[in-house]
């Protein structure tokens, strides 16, 4: 019995990370559609972790980057937090919008709408990978967003979510878009109820 | 001068002439205490409102109600006299404007935080809280002035 992020067995973690490496594979594939380039993709890294590591793990906690977060609904509970550096910010929305200036301390409101549906598809990537493999509904409401310190971010999830426990899977991925390297993190973060209820509808529950 | 960081779900003392730093406050709580005419401050970087609606956890530092009590009584324990302490407060922001169903966790953690100086009769001389951005802040124990800083929104101090 699941009662929290530390009681997952090794099989029960590898499980997971399978479903971290399809959502990439998904994701990447998303991404190359939509900016028309051949994307090449290591295999993403799935780790469980600490929310203060996962901090830790992408910088200080003073770092300007992107939150773009996304609940999940229906048979699911829980959320979705991609964090997104400034050089992927700026490939995808010159990929999308054209050469221009870009940085994070000033983006247009058009930046803004094209990470926010690069957020819906990239974690649609993931939700499709769970829903298909579990058979669970899951509804993902609209992505929201914003630009600020990666600490003050991280409260969200930290706050809202300690109130039941405080590990979340980090998946980073690595993408060569025309030779230039890129790397997304997203937080896949489901309630400990929902883990459980994912982990046995994959028989994974043991 | 030294710059004294203090985490999350952590609180330090420091005298004059040092400097107490927390990065990052979100929805969190920063909560400065200071006696000026000892010149002992204190920083407390609350995340949550309630302890008693999480009674399994056991980390006192992490609720307003039973932080800002423990920062208060080390202050007084650290010879600040109760009649000179004064509060400023800053963070509860709601990150992500759109996405709280009910009063985001900001607001609770400002309202909880307000609700204990108010308890231990700590008057509130500054505040900067709520809207939507990240705050780092810096509390210098020499004239207990509060720097706000944020990432895209300027500086000030209160």
């Amino acid at each position: 019995m699941i009662n929290s992020y530390d009681d997952l067995s090794p099989v029960q973690l590898d499980v997971l990370k399978e479903i971290g490496n399809i959502g990439s594979g998904n994701a990447a594939t998303a991404l190359s559609q939509l900016l028309n380039r051949s994307i090449d993709m290591q295999v993403p890294q799935v780790r469980l972790m600490d929310i203060g590591d996962a901090i830790t793990a992408l910088g200080s906690p003073d770092k300007l980057v992107v939150g773009i977060l996304i609940r999940l609904q229906a048979d699911a509970d829980g959320m979705i937090m991609f964090l997104l550096e400034e050089p992927f910010a700026k490939t995808i929305v010159t990929g999308l919008t054209g050469e221009k200036p870009f940085s994070l301390y000033e983006m247009s409101a058009d930046d803004i709408s094209v990470l926010s549906e690069i957020g819906n598809i990239m974690g649609g990537s993931y939700v499709n990978a769970i829903a298909n493999l579990s058979g669970m509904t899951i509804d993902m409401s609209v992505p929201a967003l914003t630009t600020d310190m990666l600490g003050a971010i991280m409260t969200v999830p930290a706050t809202e979510l300690s109130e039941a426990y405080e590990r979340v899977l980090m998946i980073s991925e690595q993408f060569l878009i025309d030779s230039v390297e890129i790397q997304s993190n997203m937080l896949l973060i489901p309630t400990v109820k929902t883990l459980r209820m994912l982990l046995g509808k994959l028989g994974a529950d043991l | 001068m030294s710059k004294i960081v203090v985490g999350i779900s952590d609180q330090k003392l420091c005298k004059a002439p040092d400097i107490l730093v927390t990065y990052a406050l979100g929805s969190c709580v920063g909560i400065c205490m200071i006696d000026k005419v000892l010149g002992i401050a204190g920083l407390a970087h609350i995340m949550l409102p309630d302890s008693s609606a999480i009674p399994s956890d056991a980390n006192k530092f992490k609720f307003a109600d039973t932080a800002i009590k423990l920062l208060y009584d080390n202050m007084i324990r650290n010879g600040a006299a109760a009649s000179r302490i004064t509060a400023k407060i800053a963070g509860g922001a709601n990150m992500f404007a759109v996405t709280s169903p009910s009063l985001s966790i900001g607001d609770r953690n400002v309202e909880a935080t307000k609700a204990a100086l108010a308890k231990l009769r700590v008057p509130i001389i500054a505040s900067d809280t709520g809207l939507n951005y990240g705050r780092t802040i810096t509390f210098n124990a020499a004239d207990g002035a509060l720097e706000v800083m944020s990432s895209l929104k300027g500086n000030k101090t209160i």
